[in-house]
């Protein structure tokens, strides 16, 4: 699903170079559910954008479904995130005038492979996967509390049936017992539905609840539990 | 994308914020309203002059006294105030000259009027008979100028309407009346209908008096202020024109083109010139309101501008979940185009309502034309476009992790 393949990434800013990722290397399967960790300038949000075609690597390869990424032009790029690619983000970035229909709905329109009549449907199964309740569905997003705002958030990013999901911190901005119904929405997503979880965190506890953790420090994976998954396979 | 999808984005977005869209659309309806308005005014004057022209008589050569261009010099000389025109003139015009209807000669003098304590200073036009015919005037009450009170210099005299409302009060018929004009007593025989202003000068505010009287009482000197000739056709205008000139020069004595002491003056030119000045102030209301516009135009883009920055998150957010670059600069340039389009529209509407007002209440002739309508729609489109480019432009080049970044 996901392979990345000595990844570098050098930032400059005038004269100054900084090597955010240092040699990155490792595969994440489908149905996996990862967590990357890391504490703040450990590269993780880079890596993240890398894996979100935001960004492209300076040296390496990052493939996403066997397609190396780097010779993609911005505009299929886009469209690779908007078939592919499903993000949560820490602050939720949901319109705050929109319903939640409307938010949920906004990925199918920049998607002209989904017809009109099929959007709704999707949006309610991506709604029901996420856990929110429906008689919040009418809301405005600016009147949900924040785990709720997340749930819509985690159903736009569900709602492309993409191949992979990308939450970064997505309890940063939560108190610990909403966290955890988020983290457990996370869980169900890719236990009963079988969806590819990336989890970006500096928390060890949020982190532990993905079935491996990648480590990073200072650009260069530290430690990867890859093994533990391998043993459950068998 | 569907287009249906950008509209439906483009609507929810300027409904969102209600009173900036308004206030931004009001700049563009100002505009557009004001240059329809300004151009009606203008097109309006110029039909005004057209017409009045047109009713002070077609195939008319006015002969003036006066050179033309004083030798060694750029200066007109004292156009209508040089004493070189005489009664003769107008007499040998009238034999000689082939393809006439009417020749008049004119004494004309400004002179205090009296009339049972009211006076006012008005304009008097010496004339004869013929001139009623040259210059298209319908009378009102009572009748013109006829060739017996010229002959026999009787002291009678014909009113404008604005003087007799000024001497008499507004429809009193004053016909038998006495009035003063510089000392002597004349009878009061008619008054002409109203020909509305010429710009030049006003055909309403005058009195006609025989041109014997004018020439004895009055200037006491043979000569004239002008010879109105009315040519039987137009198409012997130029010939008539040129028969005129020689036969004053020979009349005259003057050899040299250049140094005649009389101008002729064709109606078409009169008309020409006077086109073109209403043409030229046309495009200057025009080129005004156009400003105003500009201004709206420059209001479009600020907004766009500032909502661009508001909505910086958002725009990372929509490239994150898959909005190409066009998509996104799409959006906000249909955003642009879409305020201009209805503020071309209700400017339109608004331009067409104060140009009839101006019409019904302001004393002025408007004319709105489909061009100026189908111009100021074409132009707020092409503002829209314009000032709207470069914001969009800028939505769509946004670095989506930047984007989703900013704070």
């Amino acid at each position: 699903m996901i392979k990345c393949e000595q990844i570098i990434k050098i930032y400059k800013r005038g004269e100054l170079e900084t090597t955010v990722l240092k040699n990155i290397s490792f595969e994440i399967k489908k149905g996996e559910f990862v967590a990357i960790i890391g504490p703040s300038g450990s590269g993780k949000s880079t890596l993240m954008n890398i894996l979100g075609t935001l960004d492209k690597p300076t040296q390496g390869k990052y493939l996403l479904n066997n397609e190396d990424m780097l010779n993609f032009p911005d505009d299929e790029l886009a469209k690779i995130r908007s078939n592919k690619i499903g993000f949560v983000f820490q602050s939720f970035n949901l319109l705050p005038r929109a319903n939640v229909i409307r938010n949920v709905m906004l990925p199918l329109i920049y998607n002209n492979e989904i017809k009109k009549e099929q959007r709704m449907s999707l949006v309610e199964k991506a709604l029901i996967s996420a856990g929110l309740e429906k008689e919040r569905w009418h809301n405005l997003s600016s009147q949900l509390s924040g785990g709720q705002m997340q749930r819509v958030a985690i159903a736009r990013a569900l709602v492309n049936n993409p191949n992979i999901i990308l939450a970064d911190e997505p309890t940063g901005n939560l108190d610990s017992k909403t966290g955890d119904i988020v983290l457990d929405t996370f869980k169900k997503l890719n236990k009963d539905y079988g969806h590819t979880i990336v989890l970006i965190t500096h928390e060890r506890y949020v982190a532990e609840h993905a079935d491996r953790i990648i480590e990073l420090k200072d650009g260069k994976i530290i430690s990867d539990n890859v093994s533990k998954i391998i043993l459950k396979d068998k | 994308m569907f287009l249906s999808d950008l509209i439906e984005e483009t609507y929810t977005s300027l409904t969102s914020n209600k009173v900036r869209s308004i206030l931004t659309i009001l700049g563009i309806v100002i505009g557009i309203a004001s240059v329809i308005t300004m151009i009606s005014i203008g097109q309006g004057s110029a039909k005004d002059i057209e017409d009045n022209i047109q009713s002070l008589g077609s195939n008319l050569l006015i002969v003036s006294p006066g050179s033309q261009r004083t030798i060694g010099t750029t200066v007109r000389g004292g156009f209508g105030s040089a004493s070189t025109l005489v009664m003769e003139d107008a007499e040998v015009i009238e034999s000689q000259v082939s393809n006439l209807n009417a020749v008049a000669p004119l004494i004309s003098s400004r002179e205090q009027v009296v009339v049972k304590g009211e006076n006012t200073n008005t304009s008097i036009y010496g004339v004869t008979q013929n001139y009623e015919e040259v210059r298209d005037i319908e009378m009102e009450i009572g009748f013109f100028i006829t060739e017996i009170y010229v002959e026999k210099k009787s002291k009678v005299a014909v009113l404008g309407p604005t003087t007799r409302d000024t001497l008499f009060g507004e429809g009193i018929d004053p016909t038998g009346e006495k009035i003063k004009i510089d000392g002597q007593e004349y009878t009061v025989i008619g008054v002409t209908k109203s020909k509305g202003s010429s710009g030049m000068n006003n055909a309403d505010d005058l009195i006609y008096i025989p041109i014997s009287v004018a020439k004895q009482y009055i200037t006491g000197s043979e000569s004239l202020s002008s010879i109105y000739i009315e040519v039987s056709s137009e198409k012997f205008m130029e010939k008539a024109e040129e028969d005129v000139n020689s036969l004053l020069m020979e009349r005259h004595k003057i050899k040299d083109e250049d140094s005649v002491d009389f101008s002729i003056t064709n109606q078409s030119e009169v008309m020409e010139t006077m086109t073109s000045v209403s043409e030229t102030m046309t495009i200057l209301l025009g080129a005004i309101a156009g400003i105003s516009l500009l201004v709206g135009g420059i209001g479009i883009m600020n907004m766009m501008l500032t909502t661009i920055t508001e909505r910086t998150r958002e725009i990372g957010l929509r490239k994150s979940l898959g909005a190409t670059s066009s998509e996104i600069s799409n959006q906000f340039l249909l955003e642009s185009i879409s305020l201009t389009f209805i503020g071309g529209i209700v400017g339109v509407i608004l331009g067409l309502l104060a140009s009839f007002l101006v019409y019904k209440f302001g004393d002025t002739t408007t004319v709105v034309t489909i061009n100026s309508i189908v111009l100021s729609c074409f132009v707020s489109a092409f503002i829209g476009i314009v000032f709207g480019y470069y914001p969009a432009k800028r939505a769509s080049k946004l670095n989506p992790i930047e984007a989703l970044r900013y704070e």
